[in-house]
């Protein structure tokens, strides 16, 4: 009951994500996003896991973005994909996800219902935001998602893996978004604006 | 008996309606720290305006929509399943029939604003198809879970499937046990009909009923020049509309009781559904026009979402 | 032992973020290449008469084929690091920097970050080039990407910076996919015993338990992590379509982290797709794998020979001829039989010709101050150690006798004929013949030439020192060596790695 409604709400969120007009929503969005996988966790009975993810994706990684977007100080709202569009990308994922945990041969039953359309609809979206988004910091932003919809496929296995690898697994995140942190500060100095579209000087 | 008790909810609804209005202005006007005007002052607007003259456009659509207007209100309204009774008028498939009423007199109304020829009346005639086109696929989105659930709840054998497409099995009760299995999408359809609520009637944050600049107006621009009895019932048939959909959200939670409880806990949502209103009018601005087709995306998106996830589950 | 491989380059890391001396980073850096080369000699022979070291309970514990990239790792980081000393000690030196495209003036990244980062680097390569373990391949994996964009971004100017993000942005998700890739290797082999319980090992994600395993795994689910483990490490190793990002940033990075990424970094990410291919073998479906590995070889074969006729940037010309040797090797693989250990000498020929070519590149680029291959004339006069190592290099990298690529080239070859795939066996050949036209073009016109009067008389009398030109001619003797003659142990070592991928 509370899993399928936090299932539910991860859904409802990653379209809300594709919907968000701007990066503040964004980062909110993706905060909203690691609570709810936090709690998911919570309920699986991992709880020390649970703690990890909810401090760092739902607290620090958020922080840190909303942090860099504040030390850029610019607000700007491009993106090259329609926002409505990506939302009927969005539902398209949606429904191919659930076409395919039906059709999906020798489905083991590791997974709990929706859990795997979830997770897939996820990492979708998250790519659609690396791709329809022009600023760097959404693209950050939909790595963090996609990465998001591949941890929820894992969760079902993570009660047999080693401890370690997970808590390893969130460190590197964490680092990665902090590595592109640093350089999109760098980007919103050299370049005045952290627009992608104009990262056109290296091509054959 | 018991075939009356739907005529009685009925009459209550085509007596009651012009009162949500006032409800939903009275608790504005609390929040703004004023008194306002009396809760009864649509009745007062109603029987000044049939009493006054009235000076009419040169055209049938001008003169014909009000009538149009208000008959199409009250008849969708006979469709409706009031406060857990059974509309007697009802078939299978019906809501299609109920929305494409409310339809037809959004149509009068656009063709009555054209009919005068003025920049202003177009230009909300304009903006009222346009927001009416995408507000109309949640609707039918949210129809269509409704029936889902009710084929889900297995109240029909498979012989009778059609009969689940009608307002009258779809929101008579068995909802509400559907609310009480946790089926989660059945959260999403009180959202979604709320937006439409607010979006079909015109009221903030898609258009404000109250702006004083043309410019701005939607549903209040299109009557502009309406005087007397066809203002009276341009503003009856409006009521009626919004009476429509609060009774629609209402009987999403009305379990199957018997007629004075029901009819009560009818008439309180109603009730509660203007407050609810007047406190989004109180606290939101109105949207910018180019915002309203995002909201409206956003319902169908919603509703579609509800939709495919009843499917599965 | 083994521990301090990993540990040694960090905490050498850790000291010079710490102390942050130039003249002291410079010089510790030699120091750690040496060691870590000495340690890993040790360990490659160690694997090599049948020992299995072991170490952080299991963690870390290589086999042939990972200790043989790792060996790779350790000599470029070593022929890197003697060049970094005089490299680093020229940027200090050089008091105005100005961006060679558009002329705006830039500042270098701090020295001690640099130098830290890419002893750094070289732990992340360690830890992906002996562990067995999957999870801890990723990490290792993820790791170097992140380690390694601050060395891209050295020469702090737009046009790096663009390059540093594209690889960022491109790798962390590709790697993403491979993550995915990981999880469902994990769910093919889920069984339920009925009761509804996971039925899962202590030791899962280690290769081993994996591969002794192989038979009961759900083959659909082992193809589509595969799948997701090519692309997701294919853009990682740079394999077309998917190396956008390649030229980008070794035309941006500085000439010796070019060559440690080209030579180093791209082996290790082909180490993850390995990894998947000797589990689908083990499974009995490595003629899935090894297909798809010849695909996207020989579709790699075709955009390098698209792109590198005509492309009048040298260092993307280089990092063009990479995503070559990438796809020749998925290609050597993906054949099987003795294609793969044509493969094996491939990677090491391939990982030392690269190494030299892009350390002399750097020579040229402080020397002419271009990258286009049209304005450099005249090398032979100007710089002629540089100028015949880098017609050597030339030769050796385009896969004519006397070097060592040739050999391994053929042996490929004739792995393609044994196994009659026919679209290969004519695909392969003409790439190969088109690459070599279009990199004879510009290094014949680089080379040759008469002198270059427009440039500085200072410039065109300066001697050239001696840490620029003595790792790549040590690194240009290795690989005409093993063109000339392969020893017999380092040939049975390349066969051992060869046989745990179908070799």
């Amino acid at each position: 009951m509370l899993f399928s409604n936090i299932i539910l709400l991860l859904l409802l969120n990653d379209l809300l994500l594709l919907a968000a007009p701007g990066i503040t929503w964004l980062i909110r969005l993706t905060a909203f996003q690691g609570i709810l996988l936090g709690s998911l966790l919570f309920d699986m009975e991992h709880a020390l896991l649970a703690g990890a993810v909810l401090g760092i994706k739902g607290i620090l990684l958020p922080l840190l973005l909303a942090r860099t977007y504040k030390h850029i100080g610019k607000r700007e709202k491009t993106h090259h994909l329609n926002l409505g569009v990506a939302v009927v990308m969005g539902m398209l994922g949606l429904i191919f996800s659930l076409w395919l945990e039906h059709n999906l041969p020798l489905m083991p039953d590791i997974f709990p219902v929706l859990l795997l359309p979830a997770a897939i609809t996820t990492l979708f979206c998250g790519l659609i935001l690396v791709v329809g988004r022009a600023t760097a910091l959404s693209q950050v932003i939909g790595y963090l998602v996609a990465e998001n919809g591949i941890f929820l496929l894992g969760t079902p296995l993570m009660a047999a893996g080693a401890i370690w690898f997970e808590l390893a697994l969130l460190l590197d995140i964490f680092v990665a978004v902090f590595v592109m942190g640093i350089a999109i500060g760098h980007i919103g100095e050299k370049f005045d604006s952290i627009d992608t579209a104009r990262f056109r000087s290296l091509r054959d | 008996m018991k075939e009356y008790f739907w005529l009685i909810q009925f009459l209550f609804s085509i007596v009651l309606a012009p009162l949500l209005p006032g409800i939903i202005s009275r608790v504005k006007a609390i929040f703004a720290g004023r008194h306002g005007k009396p809760l009864l002052q649509g009745y007062f607007d109603l029987w000044r305006l049939m009493r006054k003259g009235e000076i009419l456009c040169q055209g049938w659509p001008f003169v014909l929509a009000p009538a149009i207007v208000a008959a199409s209100s009250i008849l969708a309204l006979a469709f409706l399943p009031l406060g857990g009774q059974t509309s007697p008028l009802g078939f299978a498939g019906d809501f299609i029939f109920a929305a494409y009423l409310l339809g037809m007199g959004r149509f009068a109304l656009m063709l009555g604003a054209l009919a005068t020829g003025s920049a202003f009346e177009g230009m909300g005639a304009s903006r009222e198809a346009a927001f009416s086109a995408l507000a109309e696929p949640a609707l039918f989105l949210a129809f269509l879970i409704f029936s889902s659930f009710c084929i889900d709840m297995g109240h029909f054998s498979t012989a009778d499937t059609g009969s689940a497409f009608s307002l009258n099995s779809m929101l008579k009760g068995q909802l509400v046990l559907a609310w009480h299995y946790g089926k989660a999408p059945l959260f999403i359809a009180p959202i979604v009909l709320f937006i439409l609520l607010l979006a079909e009637n015109c009221r903030i944050p898609v258009d404000d009923p109250t702006t004083h600049l043309e410019l701005t107006m939607i549903h209040e621009v299109m009557i502009l020049d309406q005087s007397g009895p066809n203002l009276a019932f341009m503003q009856y048939g409006a009521s009626l509309k919004l009476w429509f959909f609060a009774s629609l959200l209402a009987s999403l939670t009305i379990p199957p009781m018997d007629f004075l409880p029901a009819t009560l806990l009818w008439l309180g949502q109603i009730a509660v559904i203007g407050v609810l209103v007047g406190l989004v009018e109180s606290l939101m601005a109105r949207l910018r026009l180019v915002r309203v087709p995002h909201l409206l995306g956003m319902a169908s998106a919603l509703a579609a979402l509800a939709l495919i996830l009843t499917q599965v589950s | 032992m083994l521990e301090t491989l990993i540990i040694l380059p960090l905490a050498a890391g850790a000291i010079m973020l710490a102390v942050g001396n130039g003249l002291f980073c410079r010089m510790l850096l030699p120091c750690v290449g040496i060691c870590h080369t000495a340690i890993s000699s040790w360990l490659v022979i160690n694997v090599a008469s049948g020992g299995r070291p072991a170490a952080f309970f299991g963690l870390l514990a290589p086999d042939p084929l990972g200790s043989l990239f790792l060996i790779l790792a350790s000599v470029l980081f070593l022929a890197s690091s003697f060049y970094a000393t005089g490299y680093l000690r020229e940027e200090e030196l050089a008091e105005e920097k100005t961006c060679i495209h558009d002329g705006r003036p830039f500042t270098n990244a701090p020295e001690r970050r640099f130098t830290a980062c890419l002893c750094f680097f070289l732990a992340a390569m360690s830890l992906v080039t002996t562990t067995p373990h999957l999870g801890a391949l990723w990490v290792g994996i993820e790791a170097t990407t992140l380690s390694s964009a601050p060395l891209i971004y050295f020469h702090q100017h737009q046009r790096s910076l663009e390059a540093t993000w594209k690889y960022l942005i491109i790798c962390s998700v590709g790697i993403a996919l491979a993550l995915l890739g990981n999880i469902l290797l994990s769910v093919a082999y889920c069984d339920n015993d009925g009761a509804g319980n996971l039925v899962l090992a202590d030791d899962i994600d280690s290769l081993g338990w994996f591969m002794a395993h192989a038979g009961q795994a759900a083959q659909p689910w082992l193809k589509a992590a595969f799948i997701f483990l090519l692309v997701g490490y294919g853009a990682k190793m740079g394999l077309a379509p998917l190396h956008n990002w390649l030229p980008d940033a070794h035309s941006e990075a500085p000439s010796l982290v070019s060559a440690l990424l080209s030579g180093a970094l791209l082996n290790c990410a082909m180490l993850g797709i390995l990894r998947g291919h000797q589990i689908l073998l083990a499974a009995g479906i490595g003629s899935f794998s090894g297909s798809l590995l010849v695909f996207f070889g020989l579709i790699s074969l075709v955009f390098a020979a698209i792109f590198i006729v005509g492309q009048g940037h040298y260092k993307r010309m280089l990092a063009y001829s990479s995503v070559e040797h990438m796809g020749i090797l998925a290609l050597g693989i993906g054949i099987g039989g003795i294609a793969v250990q044509g493969a094996m000498l491939h990677s090491v020929c391939h990982s030392l010709a690269k190494c030299l070519l892009f350390l002399l590149s750097g020579n040229i680029l402080a020397r002419y101050h271009t990258y286009s291959s049209y304005d450099v004339r005249g090398m032979r006069w100007t710089m002629p150690i540089t100028g015949a190592l880098w017609l050597a290099g030339f030769l050796a990298v385009a896969g004519s006798p006397p070097f060592g690529i040739f050999v391994s080239e053929m042996i490929i070859l004739k792995g393609i004929f044994a196994s009659s795939h026919w679209i290969a066996a004519c695909v392969y050949p003409a790439c190969l013949g088109i690459i070599f036209v279009g990199l004879s073009m510009a290094v014949l016109r680089m080379v040759q030439g008469p002198r270059p009067m427009d440039m500085q008389a200072s410039l065109r009398k300066r001697r050239e020192p001696v840490w620029s030109v003595l790792p790549p001619a040590l690194l240009a003797l290795l690989v005409l060596t093993l063109g000339i003659w392969i020893p017999a142990p380092l040939w049975n070592y390349l066969q051992m790695a060869g046989r745990l991928v179908g070799g």
